[in-house]
C-alpha cells in the first residue's frame, strides 16, 4: 500500500472524472461506432480505477474483488459489441451510427 | 305440514329450472307433466298446512328459512308466516294454478313453445307462492316484482307478434310506476318503524294515533302499489292489452292470482289500514270508481276476451271498495269467489276460442250451445257466479260487500248495484252472443267447431263447481248460516276491529238490501235475454258510425289516448331530445374529445424519436446531469 498512499486520493478522483467525461463526450461527439465503443469501456474503466482507488483508501479489498468481476463482463460484452458492430459493417458498409436511423416513428 | 312449507314455493322453481334447462333432453309433453305434477305436489302440501291452521289456535306460525340480508341495524330474514289468510291464498294458487296448468296442457299443446310456457308458468307459481308467503315486506316484494316478470313474460310469450310485445312492456311499464310507491311505502315503513317484519310493523303501529300523518302516507304510498298490480284507476290500462297472452295466463295471472295481490297486501297490512280511515275512504272511492267505470266500458266491448278483462278490472273495484269500507273479509271472500268463477269464464273463454280457430270477435260467434255442450254449461255456471244469483258463489261475496258498503256510505252500496247491473248485463250480453242464436262465423270455422279435450273440460268442470258451491263458506248470519270464513279470518283482521266505524244494519234492511240486488240483476238478465235472444239484436261491425256514448265506451274512453298524449308523448320527445342532444352532441363529444386530444398529444410527442441514436445518448446525459444537480442544490 506505501507507493499508493503517497498520491492523495484526490488525483485519482479527478483523473477518473476526465477519464469518464472524456468517454462520455466521445460517445456524444463522435459517429463511428468503434471510437463509440472504445469511449464506452473508457467509462467503465474510469469507475474501475475510481472503485480500486476508493478500495485502497478504505482498506476494503471488496471494491478490488468487484472490479475483477466488471472486467469480465466487459469482457463478454466485448465480444457480443464487436460482433454487432462486424454485422452492422456487412449490411452497411460503414461504421457510422448515423445510418441507424430506422427505429423511429 | 307446516314444516315442510319451504317445499311449497321450491316445487315450481324446481320445475321452472328443470323444465327451462332440460326441456331439450326431455319430450314435449313430459315438460307439462313435470310441471302440472309438481304444482299438484304445492297443491298437496298447501292443503296439509291448511288443515294444520283451521285445527291450530289461530296464532301465527313463522318458520325462518335463512338470514339474507344483515348490516348493522338492518335484518331481513327469508322467512314465511302461516296463519289463515296466507293458508286460504295457498290452496288459491296452487289450487287453481294446477288446474289451468292441465288446462294448457291441452290448449296449448300445439304451440312450439309448449315447454318455454310451462315453465314460465311455474316461474310465476312460485313468485305467487313467495308473494303470499313473505313475513316481511321484502320477501313480498321479491314476489311482487317477479310476478311483474313472470307476467311480462307471458304477456308477451307469442314475441313474433309486435302488438303483444307492447302490450307485454305497457304491462311491465305501468306496474313499475305501482312498485315505485310500493317500494316508497316500504322505506317509510322502515324509518318510521326500524324494521319491516309484519309483526314488528304491526306492533309498533300500535303506538299511532289514528290518521297518524305517516301511516297515511304509508297506506297511500302501498295503495298506489296495489292501484298498479290489481288494475285500479288510474293505472288500470294494462290490462285489458295484457289479453294478448295466451288465454290459461289471463286466467291464472290477470284474474286469479296476480292481480288480486294488491288485494291481499292491503288484507295483510289491515291494521295499517285500519289506522287511517282517510286512507281506506280513498281506497273506497278507487275501487267504487274502477267497479263502475270498467263496467261501462266493458259494455260495448265485442272481444270475448276484452269483455273478461274489463269484467277483472271491475271485480276487482268491488275488492277494494270491500277494504275501503272496512270489511276486509269481504274483500278476500270476494278474491275467492272470484277466482274460481273469473278463471273458469277466462277458461270457457279460451275453449270457445280453441273452437273457433283463434276467433275471439263474439260478432262472429253465435249458437254455439250445441257444438261445445260442456264449455256451455260451465260458462253458464260462471256466468251466473259473476252475476250474483243466490245460491251461487258471486252472490254472497258480492252481498257482503254491498251490506257493507251501505253500512258505511250509501253512495258506495248505490255504485255496487250501479256496477253489478252492468256486470248481469254485460256478461248475459256475451253469453248469448256468443252460444244462443245462430252461428255468425265462416263455414270454414263452422266445419272446425269441436267440444275441447278432456284435460280442458275436467279443469271447467271443477271451477264450475267450485263456482257454485264457494259461496258457502261465507253464508251470512242473515240466511242462517254462521260465516265460517270469517271466523277463520278473524286471527289476522282481530286488531282492526276495534277500529271499525260501521253501525250493524238491521236483518230487515239487510233482506230488503239482498232483494233489491237480486231483482235488479234478474230484470238485467231478462233485458238482455229480450235484446239479444228475443230480438236477435248483434253488435254493428266497426266500420258504421255510432253514437257519441256507444263510441267513447267503445274507444275505453280514449284513456289510452289521454295517456298517450300527456305522458307518453312528452316523455318521448324528452328521451328524443336528451339522445339527440344531450347523447350525441354532449356526452358523445365529451368522451370522443378526450379520446382525440390524447392522440393529438401523442402525435407530437412521437415526433421526439427521431430514430438517431446520438440524440437519445444526448437526451439521457442531460437527464442525468439534471437530476445531479438537482440532488446538488436540494442539500
Amino acid at each position: 500500500m506505501g507507493t499508493l498512499q503517497a498520491i492523495p486520493l484526490n488525483h485519482y478522483i479527478f483523473l477518473s472524472v476526465i477519464l469518464f467525461s472524456i468517454g462520455v463526450m466521445g460517445v456524444l461527439l463522435r459517429r463511428n461506432a468503434i471510437i463509440i465503443f472504445m469511449c464506452i469501456e473508457l467509462m467503465l474503466n474510469a469507475v474501475n480505477l475510481l472503485m480500486v482507488a476508493f478500495s485502497a483508501h478504505h482498506g476494503d479489498g471488496s471494491g478490488q474483488v468487484f472490479v475483477f468481476f466488471i472486467m469480465a463482463v466487459a469482457a463478454a460484452e466485448v465480444a457480443v459489441g464487436l460482433s454487432i458492430l462486424i454485422m452492422m459493417h456487412r449490411n452497411t458498409n460503414t461504421t457510422d451510427v448515423g445510418f441507424l436511423n430506422k427505429l423511429k416513428f | 305440514m307446516k314444516e315442510l312449507i319451504w317445499l311449497v314455493p321450491l316445487l315450481p322453481l324446481v320445475g321452472f329450472l328443470l323444465i327451462s334447462l332440460g326441456k331439450s333432453y326431455f319430450s314435449k309433453s313430459l315438460a307439462g307433466i313435470i310441471a302440472s305434477a309438481l304444482v299438484f305436489g304445492s297443491f298437496v302440501i298447501s292443503l296439509g298446512v291448511f288443515f294444520d291452521v283451521l285445527h291450530g289456535d289461530g296464532k301465527p306460525t313463522t318458520v325462518t328459512l335463512f338470514q339474507w340480508i344483515a348490516t348493522a341495524d338492518f335484518h331481513v330474514n327469508v322467512a314465511f308466516l302461516v296463519d289463515s289468510l296466507t293458508s286460504i291464498m295457498l290452496l288459491i294458487i296452487t289450487g287453481v294454478g294446477f288446474l289451468i296448468h292441465l288446462y294448457s296442457m291441452g290448449y296449448m299443446h300445439d304451440d312450439e313453445g309448449y315447454a318455454k310456457f310451462f315453465s314460465y308458468l311455474n316461474l310465476f307459481v312460485f313468485f305467487m307462492l313467495l308473494l303470499v308467503l313473505g313475513d316481511n315486506y321484502l320477501v313480498m316484494f321479491t314476489g311482487w316484482e317477479g310476478v311483474g316478470l313472470a307476467s311480462y313474460l307471458l304477456i308477451g310469450f307469442w314475441f313474433k307478434n309486435q302488438p303483444y310485445n307492447d302490450a307485454a312492456k305497457k304491462a311491465f311499464i305501468v306496474n313499475r310506476i305501482g312498485d315505485l310507491g310500493f317500494i316508497l311505502g316500504i322505506f317509510l315503513i322502515y324509518t318510521t318503524f326500524g324494521t319491516i317484519q309484519y309483526s314488528g310493523v304491526f306492533g309498533g303501529a300500535l303506538n299511532f294515533t289514528e290518521n297518524d300523518p305517516t301511516i297515511v302516507a304509508i297506506t297511500l304510498l302501498l295503495f298506489v302499489g296495489a292501484m298498479g298490480k290489481s288494475a285500479q284507476i288510474p293505472l288500470y290500462t294494462w290490462l285489458p292489452d295484457a289479453m294478448a297472452g295466451p288465454t290459461p295466463v289471463s286466467a291464472l295471472i290477470h284474474a286469479a292470482t296476480m292481480v288480486t295481490a294488491g288485494v291481499y297486501m292491503i288484507a295483510r297490512s289491515n291494521l295499517l289500514y285500519s289506522l287511517s280511515p282517510d286512507t281506506l275512504g280513498f281506497v273506497a272511492i278507487i275501487g267504487g270508481a274502477t267497479a263502475v267505470f270498467a263496467a261501462t266500458i266493458g259494455i260495448f266491448q265485442n272481444d270475448i276476451k276484452k269483455v273478461l278483462a274489463y269484467s277483472t278490472v271491475s271485480q276487482l273495484g268491488y275488492m277494494f271498495l270491500a277494504l275501503g269500507v272496512g270489511a276486509f273479509t269481504g274483500g278476500v271472500f270476494h278474491l275467492i269467489t272470484h277466482a274460481f268463477f273469473k278463471a273458469l269464464l277466462f277458461l270457457g273463454a279460451g275453449s270457445v276460442i280453441h273452437a273457433m280457430g283463434g276467433e275471439q270477435d263474439i260478432r262472429k260467434m253465435g249458437g254455439l250451445k250445441k257444438y261445445v255442450p260442456i264449455t256451455y254449461m260451465t260458462f253458464l255456471v260462471g256466468t251466473i257466479a259473476i252475476s250474483g244469483i243466490p245460491p251461487f258463489s258471486g252472490f254472497f261475496s258480492k252481498d257482503e260487500i254491498l251490506a257493507h258498503a251501505f253500512e258505511v256510505n250509501p253512495i258506495f252500496w248505490v255504485l255496487g248495484v250501479l256496477g253489478s247491473m252492468m256486470t248481469t248485463f254485460y256478461m248475459f250480453r256475451l253469453f248469448y252472443l256468443t252460444f244462443m242464436g245462430t252461428f255468425r262465423g265462416t263455414e270454414d270455422q263452422k266445419h272446425h267447431l269441436h267440444e275441447s279435450p278432456k284435460t280442458m273440460t275436467i279443469p271447467l268442470v271443477v271451477l264450475a263447481v267450485l263456482a257454485v258451491i264457494a259461496g258457502f263458506i261465507g253464508v251470512p248470519h242473515v240466511l242462517g248460516g254462521n260465516h265460517w270464513l270469517e271466523h277463520f279470518l278473524a286471527p289476522v283482521f282481530k286488531q282492526s276491529e276495534i277500529y271499525a266505524h260501521g253501525h250493524k244494519l238491521t236483518h230487515a234492511t239487510e233482506y230488503v238490501l239482498m232483494g233489491v240486488t237480486v231483482t235488479i240483476t234478474i230484470l238485467m238478465i231478462l233485458f238482455a235475454r229480450n235484446k239479444f235472444v228475443s230480438k236477435g239484436f248483434v253488435p254493428a261491425d266497426d266500420s258504421v258510425k255510432q253514437g257519441f256514448i256507444p263510441r267513447l265506451l267503445a274507444n275505453k274512453y280514449y284513456v289510452d289516448e289521454f295517456y298517450n298524449a300527456i305522458i307518453v308523448k312528452p316523455l318521448n320527445g324528452l328521451a328524443s331530445f336528451s339522445y339527440r342532444f344531450l347523447e350525441l352532441k354532449g356526452v358523445d363529444a365529451i368522451v370522443n374529445g378526450a379520446g382525440k386530444l390524447v392522440v393529438f398529444i401523442s402525435g407530437q410527442a412521437r415526433k421526439l424519436q427521431t430514430g438517431n441514436t446520438g440524440f437519445y445518448i444526448f437526451a439521457m446525459v442531460i437527464g442525468i446531469l439534471v437530476i445531479l444537480a438537482l440532488n446538488l442544490f436540494n442539500k
